[in-house]
């Protein structure tokens, strides 16, 4: 018995040591987190299957993932304040530093060299080094005296700087964390009521910023910040009472198709259609539910939407030629997130309560593959690592 | 306080017997419209999901405040209950009355104040 104990141990070891040495590009890598489970699956998007796992990441409900730009660590920030550092190729957790009470997200500096995170208590971004973990700089979101805020938004910008909004204190910053204490941040105040999420369009130039508590969202020019922070789409509501919204909408990276950028109403069961160039609305398509992600096909061709409650088992997809629903989906219950492959051969999708991702084929809408995972919420593949905003 | 979590059918001969002892007339009032096991499964799961997305699913906070018991259990649990159907207006707090009875709100606010279970 306890020889073959012994051959049972001696052989895992060799097999994990295989794994750790297997020679392989990342590039067609990601993960799914298992919220519940506190770890994540890291993905083969080729194969359509999963290689394995990486426990011991923390709680997991609302977490996401930023790439190293080689695309071999992913950085998981977990709502307890967690930011882990894994590395998907030998499927182990590097780092990991308990940095905040309470975080969501946050981004990878131009040049790769900082990784920052967004905390909701206390409020503020901390800069960590991204080989390390070591903290660079810690920013309270202070937007008036002993006043924190929740941060929300963060993305990364040209300049090797971050760019994120303020929940409570209604406010847009720009932090070069190279500069000096007194004159990192830029701050654009008065930008408009609770600020829930930001996108940074794909070329690296606008800041939106998406509002819950009122309608319309304020945008940055960030070739031209003396222009400061002008308001667009201001009163899409027009006044009509809103519906409840029973998840709020995210606007992270993905709107943008196009020329177009398809954003969630808040409290109407619409997208918004922008044009980028003129910041003008130019069009809204009804859709089933509140829409919580608008994603677009990374060749622009549609966008697809999921919901908020009680609508969160479809998902619709918008021809942006002819600005339509052509498709309702039920690709399982609770669905929490989409993702699309780079080149959109393939969007895989989670079902949070059927506890499954679904892969589908965008443009016959078949099913290509399922995979089980445990209660699965955000999907996040490496060619993140290569996109400005995250 | 453990008979407030006790399966309403087993539950009855026993409440008789309390009844005898000393009930208080409010808890009496509300136990027979408590939801049934099932039903306090899926509060459960909404709660920690659906709400988490908000509240944390620890529910020590996230956009909204922290639902953890120590900083419910001094509020009047009418107030939150109202908080939970009707919602707060201007706020991102949404009315869950499509989806929760009194009931069932009643219930949530009584765990939410002292200790909430997980899910399974
Ligand atoms: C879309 C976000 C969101 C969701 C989902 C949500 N809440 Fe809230 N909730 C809030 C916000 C924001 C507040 C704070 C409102 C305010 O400023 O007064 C709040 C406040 C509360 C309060 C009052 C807390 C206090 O200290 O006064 C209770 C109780 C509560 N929520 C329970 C729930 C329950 C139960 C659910 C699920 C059935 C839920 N919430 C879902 C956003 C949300």
């Amino acid at each position: 018995m306890r020889i073959s104990m012994a051959v049972l141990l001696a052989g895992a070891l060799l097999l994990g040591g295989c794994a750790s040495v297997e020679l392989r590009g990342t590039g067609d890598l990601g993960v799914v987190i298992e919220r519940t489970r506190g770890a994540v699956q890291v993905i083969d998007t080729s194969a359509r299957r999963s290689l394995g796992e990486i426990a011991g990441l923390g709680d997991l409900s609302h977490a996401s993932v930023v790439y190293s730009r080689d695309g071999r660590y992913g950085y998981v920030f977990g709502r307890d304040g967690g930011l882990s550092k894994i590395d998907l190729l030998t499927r182990s957790l590097v780092a990991r530093v308990m940095q905040a009470g309470n975080s969501i997200g946050g981004a990878v500096s131009q040049d790769g060299r900082w990784v920052a995170a967004q905390n909701y208590t206390p409020g503020g971004v901390k800069v960590f080094d991204a080989q390390t973990l070591q903290l660079v700089a810690d920013v309270p979101a202070e937007y008036a005296p002993g006043k924190l805020s929740k941060v929300v938004g963060l993305v990364d910008a040209p300049g090797n700087r971050f760019v994120y909004a303020l929940f409570d204190g209604g406010e847009i910053w720009v932090l070069d964390p190279s500069q000096s204490k007194e004159r990192r941040v830029t701050r654009f105040p008065a930008v408009g009521r609770e600020p829930y999420d930001g996108f940074i369009t794909p070329d690296g130039r606008y800041y939106v910023a998406g509002l819950f508590g009122e309608d319309g969202l304020a945008l940055l020019d960030l070739w031209h910040p003396e222009l400061g922070v002008k308001r667009i789409l201001p009163g899409y509501g027009r006044g009509e009472e809103k519906l409840p919204v029973f998840k709020m909408p995210h606007l992270r990276g993905w709107a943008v198709a196009g020329r177009q950028a398809y954003l969630p109403a808040i409290g109407r069961h619409e997208v918004l259609i922008v044009d980028t160039a003129s910041w003008t609305e130019v069009g809204r398509v009804p859709v089933a539910g509140q829409p919580v992600f608008a994603v677009a096909r990374p060749d622009g061709r549609q966008v697809w939407v999921n919901f908020a409650l009680p609508d969160n088992g479809k998902v619709q997809v918008i021809d942006t030629e002819t600005r339509q629903v052509i498709d309702t989906l039920q690709p399982g219950r609770a669905v929490l997130h989409l993702e699309f492959t780079p080149r959109a051969d393939a969007v895989w999708i989670s079902s949070r309560d059927d506890n499954r991702v679904v892969v589908i084929d965008p443009a016959t809408r078949k099913t290509l593959a399922v995979l089980a995972a445990d209660r699965p919420s955000g999907i996040f593949f490496t060619s993140r690592a290569q996109r400005m905003g995250f | 306080m453990k008979h407030r979590t006790l399966h309403p059918h087993r539950g009855f001969s026993l409440l008789l017997g309390l009844a005898l002892i000393k009930v208080p007339a409010m808890l009496w009032a509300q136990t027979p419209s408590m939801p049934e096991a099932a039903r306090q499964l899926e509060l459960v799961k909404l709660v920690r999901e659906d709400c988490g997305s908000c509240h944390g699913r620890s529910l020590k906070g996230g956009l909204g405040p922290s639902l953890l018991p120590e900083d419910l259990r001094d509020l009047p649990s009418e107030a939150l209950r109202e908080t939970i159907l009707k919602g707060r207006q201007g706020t991102a707090m949404p009315p869950w009355q499509q989806f929760l009875s009194e009931a069932d709100a009643n219930w949530i606010v009584e765990k939410l104040q002292s200790e909430f279970p997980d899910v399974k």
